[in-house]
């Protein structure tokens, strides 16, 4: 039990940075909910039930244009099926006997953040890290949606726009130091970043989605890397470098 | 405009069904190497993939997202963490704009 309040507790902590971040997204989110004429009550109550922003973002303008149910369900499925890559790792991360009930909990929390944050964990992910850091960044993320909805423009353009960095600070946070650890990582990292710069910039690529970029990026150089470095021990995340308990075969770096 | 209650709902289902499928569905340790490694390299290279160059746009312009940038790898690098990295850079992001935009 102690070892649970611990893991909220850390959450908890991790969970600031998101919810700053959150807060600063999601309150153009409610900007641009107010926009298309969308209640209050309604743009906090998408925000809480989908916890995602280019999801929301799509939805306002599936919304506005009055489109049908299932390209709302469409959009949705292609923006977000990055979720279930993450899923898939932190499957890896959580014990095996994770009770049910908890993985349908952790499932609501599997945002881009608080999935960057749970494989940072070291060892296995406790699910009460995961409801720390929702119990922090859920709300911000709702209320951010409900304050843009009501204020709109009250907050400065510049105080909005430099929290949105946060979210990026985070990322990097998490996939800098094990990249300092070992080469490799380091080097997949900028191969990842010089390739999504080419997708994003190369007019080729101008047709896919935001999300399709990041699947098929992931699918790619994940499974490149996989087949030219596997990895022959322990879980899958950035935390495991710390945790000596899981790593099979020792301190001589994760590919073998 | 539709009902915005089941757009809600409609959004609400297909996006948590995405995130707990596989949560629920693989109960059990992988232990094909291949499968183990991809699982491994994917935080990596999703949140590389997330992070540029989104943040170059990000801000107010290129530049000030560039330094945020830099700041943030080089304390990361120093093994700051995950709360100061992420308000170095927005402090800097706001200090930075207040000169160039």
């Amino acid at each position: 039990m102690a070892d649970h309040r611990k893991h909220f507790l850390g959450g908890m902590r991790d969970g600031i940075p998101i919810a700053l971040g959150y807060f600063a997204v999601s309150f153009t989110l409610g900007i641009a909910c107010r926009n298309i004429g969308l209640s209050a009550f309604d743009a906090t109550l998408m925000s809480f039930t989908n916890l995602t922003s280019a999801g929301e973002f799509a939805a306002i303008g599936i919304m506005a244009a009055g489109s049908s149910y299932w390209e709302m369900a469409l959009s949705q499925l292609v923006i977000n099926l990055r979720y279930m890559l993450m899923s898939c790792s932190l499957s890896q991360k959580m014990a095996p006997d994770t009770p049910m009930f908890h993985r349908l909990l952790v499932g609501y929390g599997v945002t881009d953040e608080i999935f960057g944050i749970s494989v940072n964990v070291p060892g296995r992910l406790d699910p009460f890290y995961v409801y720390g850091a929702v119990s922090i960044a859920a709300p911000a993320w709702a209320f951010g949606t409900l304050f843009g909805v009501v204020l709109g423009n009250v907050l400065p353009a510049r105080i909005v726009t430099a929290l949105s960095v946060a979210l990026y600070g985070m990322f990097i946070a998490i996939i800098v130091p094990p990249a300092r650890r070992d080469r490799l990582l380091g080097l997949l990292i900028l191969a990842s970043m010089a390739l999504s710069w080419l997708f994003a910039r190369v007019p080729l690529f101008s047709g896919i989605s935001g999300g399709m970029k990041i699947i098929i990026l992931t699918v790619l150089v994940s499974g490149v890397a996989a087949f030219l470095f596997p990895v022959d021990r322990g879980l899958a995340g950035a935390g495991e470098e710390k945790n000596g308990g899981c790593a099979v075969d020792g301190e001589d770096g994760p590919h073998a | 405009m539709r009902d915005t209650l089941i757009y809600i709902a409609v959004m609400a289902v297909v996006t948590y069904l995405i995130r707990v499928l596989p949560l629920t569905l693989i109960r059990r340790e992988i232990h094909n190497v291949t499968i183990r490694s991809f699982l491994y390299y994917i935080p990596y290279v999703t949140l590389s993939v997330m992070t540029f160059p989104a943040i170059l746009d990000s801000t107010g312009s290129q530049l000030s997202g560039l330094a945020g940038l830099a700041a943030a790898v080089v304390l990361a690098w120093r093994g700051a963490g995950l709360f100061v990295v992420a308000v170095a850079a927005c402090a800097l992001v706001f200090v930075m704009e207040l000169f160039i935009c």
